[in-house]
């Protein structure tokens, strides 16, 4: 067991080295940061200066090999932009994006498995066709597009809800929280719904195919014949059935919603991580660039890592493949 | 000396006149977020703007930029060839109780000048330039030649309380951290409002300071300014009535607002010219083909007769309509009407297609020849649409034009330096140019005099235009302090370089919108800076 | 273009096979036909997708003009209404753009690189996974083990991160963003073939192919390959139809199709400066064409997979 937790360790640690060299080296091939930084009428010195005490005199491999050094230590430069620790940048504005996340996993849970589980049980009548060519449109429907047309309908024709931005924040719990004022959830709940468009068709489609197989197999049949309710059926059986695969793919993908919250900031100005990868990509400012991505990487490398863990405990057969290749 | 130098008592007028108080909260949408709340660190436009609110500086520029008057100075002259004299005005006071004197300027402009780290500082304006403390209330500021642009100078640096924290530690920065700032803990200036909090990515937060004794108008109580950086979500957002204004109206939807009844718009012309250069120094420009795409030996845009009819082929009229949406003003020379040292005989040049191809067929390129114009995509009003209509114009008049834009990120980079030896890469670019001081030099000096690394000119001269009586009469103009002679160079200057030589191709002045909810209006500045100082109720 | 031709190869078999049907063969390929067009949504979808290739195709012969010549398009003609003329006297049914351009030409332009760079990506995609799966299937063993390990790696990081930095790095283009959308899809491929390659080489007809004697790559790709079409023809479907959204929600983002040669995604985004000042059609018309292509996409390939997967099959 320990055997195959080391080299698990070992290959995640790889990978994060390798990541960050393509990353550091990827980044720091665009552009020029000091055009971007520098005032009009800067002149040579003033640019000579810059370019110093940002360290750009120096060649890539010092550069990478000084980046790297201060990493194992937990920093991840400076931002060009902000002059502050670009790791204290990130952080600061991870809550927002873990809120807006975690609002539309919900939203896709909630709506998604219910929905699902009524296309599974009837799966000809009308209303589950209409809900599985809905959930394709989900597929279908390019973020950004579904959510400016959100804007134009709920924000300006209709007035309903607030165009952009993040509510009132309240600290609960250590931790900087919109959603639990009026005015924090009414900014909230568009970003969150046009974030979890996608994953609501997904979680729909997990149900739906997890209801179908349930559905057919003999112990299903069996409580049936003994008598107990549909309701109790799908309470109990289905959903104990389903729940399994939904929340492992949730789990797995709730990196994604992370990522993919990238266009929903950008288009809702969701003052979150993504909104700030978009606007440091922008001004070149290589060091957020570059810690958001490391970030990015540790969070999916350890992800894996637990998962990959969880599934040896569960099934050996995993872990003697491993050991036998 | 003009007498409004002296004194910026008219200006004063302009500026207090327009606000009655009034008890209020407003709410500001803006594109651009600062990057510090250090007023040292980044000598950039949204900092500038934001800052300038909570700093005063010693002088300031009036909205239009017409004028500088005095905020911290009382009155200001030059004494001598190399000193300018400076009075401080009395019973200035800071956020925190405290009096502005002579030790805050020379504290805050030694930090300027030694700012470690950071990016663009505002050394290019402190250098060369010696402070002296007469006594609290006066100041010389000494130069080691002639320095007419003083004043000028004097609108950039913000001053900051020296007692805000650690008085005058040895350390770099003084012992204080942009951290500092951004928690507002040395965020301690004189000017009318108060900073109360940053939530970076989203909103600055502005208090109307009620010791202020300045002449600047206080028209709110709190200033909220929240950053939107998307163009459709900032004009939903005013639509929807969660902000009270916007800046940066995009041209596409002025036309809208226009019509709309609870918005109304106010929109001035900047300060910021849009032009082509040209590569005017290489015999085979890589981005100057024959007609069918091939590389060419010769290189038509070193002859001054070609960029002329270059220019006669830009319907400059057109692009303001078509593209711009009405809100441009075609070009003729490095600055709009109004400003210090433009030339009274140059004007936007005329849409004359018929008068180009015989211009071309003189020069011995009546056959035409194949270009590729460069242009960002995210710089300036409409940046990459009008690089699309340059290409479309000149395709249909014999000379097919491909078009390439990119990111500002990328973009800049190559245009200054992309090629081997750190010459620009491109053939044919489209840029634009601020000038910060108000008058021709800045442009002048950067974009038409020389290359030369180590005097410091031409540091944005993209297409290397060179021409020694240019260079001759700018050097002479940046040395003359009497301002009728030094606009009569600076007008000479450009005649010259632009007039005769099509030293660049100027297309428009950008114009900046505003949009307010009803009931209010901005007093739209040249320098692009939104501030809650020059948003007013309207009558 | 491969897996919209194989469609369109479907269809033409499945008219041209009538004879079969009176013959009452039930041949596999007759079998999947049937059970496809029980799903009228699917059949429609097919039909829907199959147009729109061919006007992708003869694109040059349907527009009423060329948007990409610069020569001819005149900003003169700029955010016309649909309905409008323009200067040449063609009548803009759907509008013009900001530049321009007819929103008709344009779109039928857009809709040409948009399916190109979804199609072309989806087969370069298809052709290296299929190529390293096969491979880490046919080596098995510790080359299987570290292949694979890579591909769960890319897989775990999400597609719209890895192909924006991408594209961040390389820049602008048809050509950029075919690798960027390569680099994010192959190994959904890979891993597909891998895992059938995997199942299907214990099936009889492997072994008899053993025990033939026949080379390892001769049963690869003239036996197993084949037998594998299935599943990825349902992977493929659907990453081209992600492809194509993932390059459109790139070009909003500022990056991905250069903007004299809009794709669908361009022209949208494009179009989104002028939604708030009612000139609606400029990226109304191209997102709906964006959506109707990707819709019918999904629903053929959400059809195919249903049909296709044995379990699901009572």
């Amino acid at each position: 067991m320990s055997v195959f937790i080391i080299r698990r360790l070992l290959q995640a640690g790889l990978v994060v080295v390798v990541m960050s060299f393509i990353v550091f080296s990827g980044v720091f091939m665009v552009g020029d940061p000091i055009e971007i930084l520098v005032s009009d009428d800067a002149d040579q010195e003033e640019r000579d200066r810059m370019i110093k005490s940002m360290g750009l005199d120096k060649p890539f491999i010092v550069q990478y090999g000084l980046f790297v050094a201060k990493a194992v230590q937990g920093d991840l430069g400076e931002s060009f932009v902000f002059n502050e620790p670009a790791l204290l940048l990130i952080l600061d504005r991870m809550p927002a994006t873990m809120e807006l996340a975690v609002v539309a996993l919900l939203i896709a849970v909630v709506f998604g498995i219910p929905l699902g589980v009524w296309a599974g049980l009837k799966p000809d009548s009308l209303a589950s066709k209409s809900i599985m060519t809905g959930s394709i449109l989900g597929f279908s429907l390019p973020t950004f597009w579904v959510g400016i047309m959100m804007i134009l309908l709920f924000a300006v024709y209709l007035g309903w809800l607030p165009s952009t931005g993040r509510g009132d924040v309240q600290v609960i719990l250590g931790m900087p929280i919109s959603v639990f004022s009026w005015d924090g959830f009414s900014h909230v709940l568009m970003p969150a719904v046009n974030l979890a468009l996608f994953k609501l068709s997904l979680v729909i489609r997990l149900a739906r195919a997890g209801t179908r197989e349930v559905m057919h197999q003999d112990y299903i049949k069996f409580a049936r014949a003994k008598g107990l309710s549909d309701s109790r059926i799908i309470l109990i059986h289905v959903m104990k059935n389903i729940m399994i695969p939904v929340v492992t793919v949730l789990g797995l993908e709730f990196g994604g919603l992370v990522a993919f919250s990238v266009v929903t900031e950008t288009v809702f100005a969701w003052p979150g991580m993504g909104k700030l990868l978009i606007d440091s990509i922008g001004q070149l400012d290589r060091p957020v660039i570059v810690a958001y991505l490391m970030i990015i990487v540790f969070l999916f490398v350890f992800i894996n890592l637990f998962v990959d863990i969880l599934y040896s405990l569960l099934d050996p057969r995993v872990r003697l493949q491993d050991v036998k290749a | 000396m003009k007498p409004w130098r002296q004194l910026g008592l008219a200006a004063l007028a302009v500026v207090t006149l327009s606000a009655p108080v009034q008890a209020a909260d407003v709410v500001i949408g803006m594109r651009s977020e600062p990057s510090s709340i250090d007023p040292y660190f980044h000598n950039l436009g949204p900092n500038n703007g934001m800052l300038g609110q909570v700093f005063d500086r010693l002088t300031d520029w009036t909205p239009g930029m017409d004028k500088i008057f005095g905020r911290a100075a009382e009155s200001w002259k030059a004494i001598n060839d190399t000193t300018w004299e400076f009075k401080i005005k009395k019973g200035i006071k800071f956020h925190d109780g405290s009096d502005l004197t002579v030790d805050d300027v020379i504290y805050s402009y030694e930090r300027a000048d030694g700012y470690e780290g950071g990016n663009s500082s505002f050394r290019t304006y402190t250098k060369g330039k010696t402070l002296k403390k007469i006594d609290d209330y006066t100041l010389h500021i000494m130069t080691d030649s002639p320095y007419p642009l003083m004043p000028n100078d004097t609108t950039t640096v913000m001053i900051m309380s020296s007692e805000a924290k650690g008085t005058g530690a040895a350390d770099k920065n003084k012992g204080i951290s942009a951290k500092d700032f951004n928690d507002g803990t040395a965020a301690i200036g004189s000017g009318p409002y108060k900073f109360v909090e940053w939530k970076k990515g989203d909103r600055i937060v502005l208090e109307k300071f009620d010791g202020y004794q300045g002449s600047m108008a206080q028209p709110w109580d709190k200033i909220t300014f929240k950053f939107i950086k998307a163009e459709p979500a900032r004009v939903a957002a005013l639509l929807a009535g969660d902000v009270d204004m916007i800046d940066n109206v995009p041209t596409s939807d002025i036309e809208r607002l226009k019509n709309e009844p609870k918005v109304s718009l106010s929109s001035g012309v900047s300060n910021r010219v849009i032009y082509l250069h040209m590569d005017q120094f290489r015999d085979s420009s890589p981005f100057v083909t024959t007609k069918d795409g091939k590389p060419m030996d010769k290189n038509p845009l070193k002859d001054a007769r070609v960029r002329k009819a270059i220019s006669m082929m830009i319907n400059r009229e057109a692009i303001v309509e078509r593209v711009m949406e009405g809100v441009a003003i075609p070009a003729g020379q490095l600055l709009p009407e109004g400003f210090f040292g433009r030339s009274p005989n140059l004007s936007a040049e005329k849409y004359d297609p018929a008068g180009a191809k015989k211009l071309l067929a003189e020069a011995g390129w009546g056959d035409g020849f194949g270009l590729t114009i460069h242009g960002p995509n995210d710089r300036y009003i409409n940046d990459a649409k009008i690089a699309e209509a340059i290409g479309q114009m000149l395709s249909a008049q014999g000379i097919p034009t491909k078009v390439e834009t990119m990111p500002k990120n990328v973009y800049f980079k190559r245009a200054s330096k992309g090629a081997e030896g750190g010459l620009p890469e491109f053939s044919f670019v489209l840029v634009g140019w601020g000038s910060g001081t108000g008058e021709p030099s800045s442009p002048l000096k950067s974009l038409l005099a020389t290359h030369d690394k180590d005097k410091g000119k031409g540091a944005s001269n993209r297409g290397r235009h060179s021409d020694a009586k240019v260079d001759s009469l700018l050097d002479q103009a940046l040395a003359t302090v009497d301002d009728t002679k030094r606009a009569a160079l600076l007008a000479e200057t450009t005649d010259l370089a632009i007039g005769k030589n099509q030293g660049i191709i100027p297309l428009h002045y950008q114009v900046n919108t505003w949009a307010t909810r009803k009931g209010l209006k901005y007093n739209p500045r040249a320098d692009e800076r939104t501030t809650g100082i020059d948003l007013v109720p309207a009558n | 273009m491969t897996v919209a031709q194989d469609n369109m190869d479907v269809a033409v078999a499945a008219h041209g096979d009538d004879r079969d049907k009176f013959e009452g063969v039930q041949t596999p390929f007759r079998r999947f036909l049937s059970d496809y067009c029980e799903s009228k949504l699917a059949v429609i979808g097919f039909f829907v997708i199959s147009a729109i290739t061919l006007v992708a195709i003869f694109a040059p012969l349907l527009a009423p003009t060329d948007p990409y010549d610069l020569a001819s398009v005149s900003i003169m003609d700029s955010r016309l209404a649909p309905g409008q003329a323009m200067m040449t006297g063609t009548t803009a049914h759907l509008g013009t753009d900001g530049a321009g351009r007819d929103m008709v030409s344009a779109m039928i332009y857009g809709l040409r690189i948009s399916l190109g760079v979804g199609i072309g990506s989806g087969v370069i995609a298809m052709v290296i996974g299929i190529s390293v799966g096969l491979f880490s299937a046919y080596a098995g063993g510790r080359v299987d083990s570290v292949v694979m390990r890579i591909v769960d790696i890319q897989l775990s990081f999400p597609a719209i991160l890895v192909a924006l930095i991408l594209l961040v790095t390389l820049g602008k283009g048809v050509d950029k963003t075919i690798i960027a959308l390569v680099v994010v899809q192959w190994a959904y491929y890979a891993r597909t073939i891998r895992g059938t390659a995997l199942v299907e080489r214990r099936r009889e007809y492997i072994e008899s192919a053993v025990c033939l004697g026949l080379s390892e790559r001769r049963i690869m790709f003239r036996h197993l390959l084949p037998n594998c079409l299935a599943p990825m023809i349902v992977v493929g479907t659907m990453q081209v139809a992600h492809a194509i959204s993932l390059e459109a929600t790139l070009s909003f983002l500022g990056l991905g199709m250069p903007q004299t040669e809009p794709s669908l995604g361009r022209l949208i985004s494009n179009g989104f400066e002028y939604i708030m000042s009612g000139k609606y059609w400029i990226s109304v018309y191209p997102g709906i064409a964006l959506l109707v292509t990707i819709v019918s996409i999904n629903l053929v390939g959400d059809r195919l997979r249903d049909v296709l997967n044995p379990r699901l099959q009572k």
